[in-house]
């Protein structure tokens, strides 16, 4: 049986609808505005490329590598980084530590990307050179970390570190609030069966906190393909596909890309790079495509 | 006697009120010259190389004409030709002069049927800033310039540089050489001079975007400037009035090195040939690469105004008229030479700009 539905619960449920379509709408523009803008792109010969682009495929897979690479690198630092500072933050640290420690995390989050990018360039780079040259001497070995070293030390690794430094905020504020939310029950049967802290935190904790890892890592990885400001100041950049660490030849990323040529760029050159955006916007959609499914899979809901 | 003194008074009334209505109307003819006709505002998109001395220029010309304002946005040279051939701009900024398809085309501000003109308004001399520790002078030709930057060049001890440089001691360190990783004007005429100067090392056209992977690159000039101060063995191009602090190499003209200097870019700039084939007050400069004269510095940026020779809005022209008059007139290169360190426009250049800048309607 329904009641009668009074005015004010019309209005409300109607407002909420909209307020839910508007973001489709918004998506759905941008989506159709970049496929319209992009499609002169895709057939673009020789003359609306850079020099030495024959199509326009040959220029947006070496961005679309770079994109990832710079992404997963980042990645693999702040991953382990950030479990580590969560971990800590819900089942070692005084509560009072705790508090004040997640109050300065959640300030890094809050620092402009600009501001990050400032560092990179003026402290982070200079600092991190002599170090390189020491990693290619000692380890020249490894293909990754094979010479010559940049002299200015603005490599993807540079900008891993900071892009690390960016989302490793993100990452360890979802999962601290995960870890926390591991049943007491769970927690304390382990420590019953003599379990230590570290065992404890490996038998309870983590496989419950599985699924909300890997989508606060997605989410990270998220605002990593996006990055632009940081990558645009710290990198110094080629389109190029290489995988070498500490050279001054490094891949660099669409939105970076972008965000450096856009402002001199006519005609079809704009073409050219709202299409690779729309490769971005695939990208990104692919990713949190692959997360939903991997978190759905694993019973996702526990944790997030 | 007394009609006398009356007629006397009377013409000294009449002689009053009439100078006093001469005066009238001479103040507001004098104020139709100089600034209630210049009344309104018009929009300038283009290079941002010369964004600094359009600000000073922006700042003096409404100072000096309260009922005009002046914008520009340094979006950049391409944009901004885009924008005026739209007609989104009264006036474009350009590091490079109009191509013939784009004269080709059609200008919406301009009166139709009319066509746009290029006046060199900015001229500013590009250093080669260095960082090589132990290293205080550094002398180079184009060839060298062109295989460090290309990447043939790697180490600051090669026998290439140590033949130019007798008596200095080079260290082994690799040689970092680093570009602008942006679009950029300075780009265009850096690669144009090498490609000019030393073709068979530098075989690529000039163009706003740097040709080769390799090589360290940096956002903007003050990125480049960073950069090169920052990092080991380094080297970089960047606007001269940026690159304070650094060590700035002189490069071979003629059988001489030069260092650069606001007069020797005047100088190179008022030899050089004007593009032939276009309109008469078309000033198209085509800065001259290859001068053996080492009082002249041909590593030089030449940035233009582009404006309509006739507009199709005669009070935006007449407005666009005094800007482009004031700008690159002596107080305007005086003004920008301080705010930006640019080189004034001098000699016969000057005021082969001025009376081009006359004929703007």
């Amino acid at each position: 049986m329904r009641s009668p539905r009074r005015l004010g619960d019309r209005l409300f449920s109607s407002g909420a609808l909209a307020a839910g379509l508007l973001i489709l709408v918004v998506l759905a523009a941008v989506a159709i505005f970049l496929v319209a803008q992009s499609l002169p792109a895709l057939t673009a010969g020789g003359t609306d490329l850079p020099a030495g682009f024959t199509s326009f495929w040959s220029y947006v897979l070496p961005l679309v590598f770079g994109t990832v690479w710079a992404a997963v690198l980042a990645l693999v630092i702040a991953v382990p980084l950030s479990l580590g500072v969560a971990l800590f933050l819900s089942h070692y640290a005084p509560r009072r530590t705790a508090r004040a420690l997640g109050a300065v995390i959640d300030l890094l989050a809050a620092v402009p990307s600009v501001v990050f990018g400032l560092w990179g360039i003026t402290v982070l780079a200079p600092f991190v050179q002599p170090f390189y040259t020491f990693l290619s001497a000692a380890f020249g070995w490894i293909p990754l970390l094979a010479g010559p070293v940049s002299g200015t030390g603005r490599t993807i690794l540079t900008v891993a570190v900071v892009l690390a430094v960016m989302i490793t905020p993100i990452i360890t504020a979802l999962t601290r609030e995960i870890f926390l939310q591991t049943p007491r029950l769970n927690e304390e049967a382990a420590l019953a069966l003599g379990a230590t802290r570290w065992e404890m935190i490996r038998i309870a904790v983590l496989p419950f906190g599985l699924p909300g890892m890997v989508s606060a890592a997605m989410l990270g990885l998220g605002r990593a393909l996006g990055e632009t400001m940081a990558v645009a100041m710290v990198l110094s950049p080629s389109v190029v596909v290489s995988f070498f660490l500490l050279r001054s030849e490094n891949p660099t990323t669409i939105a970076a890309n972008i965000a450096l040529n856009f402002p001199d760029s006519y005609g079809s050159g704009i073409n050219v790079l709202i299409a690779t955006g729309l490769a971005l916007f695939v990208l990104t959609f692919v990713v949190n495509a692959v997360a939903r499914a991997v978190v759905g899979r694993r019973g996702g809901g526990k944790g997030l | 006697m007394r009609t006398g003194l009356a007629i006397t008074t009377a013409l000294t009334a009449a002689a009053a009120l009439c100078s006093c209505a001469s005066n009238e109307t001479g103040a507001s003819a004098a104020g139709t010259s100089s600034s209630s006709a210049l009344q309104g505002t018009i929009s300038g998109i283009g290079s941002s190389a010369q964004g600094s001395a359009q600000d000073a220029w922006r700042q003096a010309f409404q100072q000096a004409n309260s009922d005009v304002t002046v914008n520009y946005d340094p979006q950049g040279s391409g944009a901004g030709r885009t924008a005026f051939m739209a007609g989104g701009a009264q006036f474009a900024g350009s590091d490079s002069f109009l191509k013939p398809e784009e004269l080709a085309g059609t200008f919406k501000s301009c009166k139709p049927g009319t066509k746009a003109i290029d006046l060199p308004d900015y001229i500013s001399p590009i250093a080669l800033v260095f960082n090589v520790s132990g290293v205080t002078s550094l002398r180079l030709d184009s060839g060298t310039i062109a295989g460090i930057f290309s990447g043939k060049i790697r180490k600051w001890n090669d026998p290439a540089i140590v033949a130019l440089n007798k008596g200095e001691t080079f260290p082994s360190t690799t040689i970092d050489a680093v570009h602008r990783s942006d679009k950029s004007g300075t780009t265009n005429n850096f690669t144009d001079y090498l490609n000019k100067t030393a073709p068979s090392v530098w075989p690529q056209a000039a163009s706003d975007v740097f040709p080769f992977t390799s090589g360290d690159g940096a956002s903007g000039t003050s990125g480049v400037v960073s950069a090169v101060k920052n990092g080991k063995g380094t080297i970089g191009y960047a606007d001269l009035s940026k690159a304070q602090g650094l060590s700035i190499a002189k490069i071979k003209v003629g059988s001489a090195y030069v260092a650069p200097t606001a007069r020797g870019a005047a100088k190179v700039v008022g030899t050089s040939p004007v593009d032939t084939g276009r309109e008469a007050n078309d000033i198209a400069v085509k800065v001259n690469r290859t001068t053996t004269d080492p009082s002249e510095y041909p590593l030089t940026l030449v940035s233009n105004l582009i404006v309509c020779q006739t507009y199709a809005d005669p009070s935006i022209g007449s407005l666009v008229k005094a800007y482009v008059t004031y700008a690159t007139g002596t107080a305007g290169q005086q003004a920008s030479a301080k705010a930006a360190g640019s080189a004034p426009l001098t000699g016969a250049l000057a005021a082969k700009v001025a009376a081009a800048a006359a004929t703007i309607r």
